[in-house]
């Protein structure tokens, strides 16, 4: 409990220097945002009045420290283009992604393992061939590119799924596919190839000495050891998926995480932008978290104070 | 088969197949095991040792594996035994213990459910409460104080000389006829290998087991067993019981082994290494494969492979020295 409480506080330093560095970086980047809001043909004097009224007149350092103070009531600022709190925008954009996410590691979780515990097991054998082959693409064939190809083949001539969400379970399956397919090719690998590793450890023969079946030594003997690694790895993947995925949601139309930052940017909405990043650094960070104390769940070594 | 002999290893031979040629890590092993009595099987790493009892176990792994030979254990023949017969006999009727009590325990599992596994896989026990009952009774049995704390330890709360007990007790906990021991002590420091080595000699003694001692340490072999073999290169050079060997040695190679070890007290002062090295398994020529390290080595070594003869009784050496001394 002490150690989930000083990881916890550890958080603090981060959190504020990645609010600093956004801060700094939207000021630093071209494009006034009262200027794109006002569009072209307006008078100075209604450009400052609006400028006053969004508070860009006061000092960088005066203006740092009342968003710092905002957030830490949970408020995030109001945006500049919906003109309703970020708050809000984020947390009814949120479940989009996570319906999304959950499904894309779910998929990305059960394909790589199953992939990767048959290709160890039958290895240097055709399945084993074949499954490589497979994940190789998974990992190096880019989103949109499955994107893409999913939506013609299986929405637009097969006409199996919706081309876009619309919420429902089923049109979601086709982004999540797209989205884990990735993570699948990367999980299938490392389950692989750690599999393998721990196949030649001298406990493998203390098992197998012992006359226990060759699924007994597998299951019972290998796979716990062999999946640390892994689930680090996946622990990493849900949380960089919960953190938007751009590419996807965007060739879907989901309006999740991800659409929220692209559309941010596009318009300088600001304390949009700012609250969709500072947003997602939470949930990266928390995602950390979990892949430690999951680590610390399965291996004993690591699990010092309990 | 002799009624007193556990195992019977006649003419086996044990390759690596890989792809730079085939590895023959064991060439032609005769060994015998009687009842009751602890083997020394000795030689340099390398020289075909481990081999030799993975082979037993069945444990040879891709691209290893056993190309001719018998190995007859109590009266079942083990080479070309179905996998499922070989493994009611492992860890059963037979079982080994490793050099590294480290890495020879699953990090992630308790130590004592990786006991209890061998009792509940050969049905030693019907619920798990008896196999637990079982696992501490032989941890009393091997010197493991609060066992029942240590039941549920993991391998790395524990120190090596209590895990080497762990991997006794497991390998003990069915009651075997022979028991493997693949450098039990090697990995331990010298108060704790003591201690090892007396625990395995007391359970020869009270239950009539066998033990097959693979080492390069002949102090080891000296303190505890009855007959040794010396391995070279996948073959056995020298063979007889523990005095023989150590009061005559025949062979030049384990003359040089003797030769090697360091006399406390002594007043040598250097001390003594066989020149070079073991040779590469995938060029052995025609020859005696020490020829080439041997400070009598004569034209013929290097032609003619020398048969064991023996030289004493029960003594057993593959030289061709012998013929001319003798």
């Amino acid at each position: 409990m002490k150690r989930v409480l000083k990881r916890l506080l550890s958080m603090i330093p981060v959190l504020l220097g990645v609010m600093l560095l956004i801060f700094i970086m939207l000021r630093i980047i071209p494009g006034d945002p009262v200027s794109i809001l006002l569009g072209e043909h307006y008078s100075q004097d209604t450009i400052d009045r609006l400028t006053k009224a969004m508070n860009l007149d006061k000092p960088l350092m005066q203006q740092f420290f009342s968003y710092v103070l905002g957030v830490l009531h949970g408020d995030l600022g109001v945006s500049y283009i919906m003109k309703r709190p970020v708050t809000d925008i984020i947390l009814q954009a949120f479940p989009h992604t996570v319906k999304l996410a959950v499904m894309a590691a779910l998929f990305a979780w059960v394909i790589g393992l199953l992939t990767g515990i048959v290709a160890a097991v039958t290895q240097n054998r055709p399945p084993d061939r074949i499954f490589m082959t497979l994940s190789l693409a998974g990992v190096s064939v880019p989103i949109f590119m499955v994107a893409l190809a999913l939506q013609y083949f299986l929405a637009f001539k097969v006409k199996l799924f919706p081309l876009t969400s619309d919420g429902s379970l089923k049109s979601m399956i086709l982004p999540a596919i797209a989205l884990g397919w990735n993570s699948a090719g990367s999980i299938a690998r490392m389950t692989r190839s750690s599999l393998i590793e721990v196949m030649q450890s001298d406990y493998i023969d203390t098992a197998r000495a012992k006359g226990l079946r060759r699924g007994a030594v597998i299951f019972g003997h290998a796979l716990k050891n062999a999946m640390l690694p892994v689930i680090t790895m996946m622990a990493l993947q849900l949380s960089s998926m919960m953190s938007g995925a751009v590419i996807t949601e965007s060739v879907f139309s989901i309006p999740g995480i991800g659409r929220l930052a692209t559309d941010a940017v596009q318009n300088r909405d600001m304390p949009l932008l700012q609250g969709t990043i500072l947003f997602t650094t939470v949930i990266v960070i928390l995602g950390n978290l979990l892949a430690d104390f999951l680590y610390a769940v399965l291996d004993p070594r690591i699990r010092r104070e309990a | 088969m002799s009624k007193e002999n556990v195992l019977e290893i006649r003419d086996l031979h044990s390759s690596f197949f890989t792809d730079s040629g085939v590895v023959r890590a064991v060439n032609g092993v005769d060994l015998v095991i009687p009842q009751g009595k602890i083997i020394g099987l000795v030689g340099e790493s390398g020289c075909g040792k481990s081999m030799t009892a993975k082979s037993v176990m069945g444990l040879l792994r891709y691209p290893g594996r056993i190309e001719s030979g018998s190995i007859r254990f109590m009266d079942k023949e083990l080479v070309g035994l179905p996998d499922k017969e070989l493994r009611k006999l492992c860890g059963n009727e037979m079982s080994m213990i490793f050099q590294e009590p480290m890495t020879s325990l699953n990090p992630v599992l308790r130590v004592g459910r990786q006991v209890e596994e061998a009792i509940l896989v050969h049905g030693k026990a019907e619920k798990r409460a008896e196999a637990k009952k079982l696992v501490l009774d032989m941890f009393e049995h091997v010197g493991i104080p609060e066992g029942e704390k240590r039941y549920s330890c993991y391998p790395h709360e524990l120190s090596g000389g209590l895990r080497q007990r762990v991997m006794i007790a497991m390998a003990m906990v069915c009651r075997p006829r022979l028991l493997i021991a693949d450098e039990p002590t090697t990995a331990l420091d010298v108060t704790i290998e003591a201690q090892i080595l007396q625990l395995m000699q007391k359970e020869c003694r009270e239950s009539g087991m066998s033990i097959l001692l693979i080492t390069h340490n002949l102090g080891v072999v000296a303190e505890i067993c009855d007959f040794v073999y010396v391995m070279y290169a996948g073959r056995i050079v020298e063979s007889g019981s523990v005095c023989e060997i150590f009061d005559h040695p025949a062979h030049p190679y384990t003359r040089g082994l003797l030769h090697s070890m360091p006399v406390i007290g002594g007043d040598q002062e250097y001390l003594y290494a066989i020149p070079g090295a073991v040779p590469n398994l995938l060029r052995l020529g025609a020859g005696c494969a020490f020829c080439g390290r041997c400070e009598k080595a004569q034209d013929r070594c290097r032609e003619e492979m020398p048969e064991l003869k023996a030289v004493g009784e029960d003594h057993f050496s593959r030289c061709f020295l012998h013929e001319t001394e003798g």
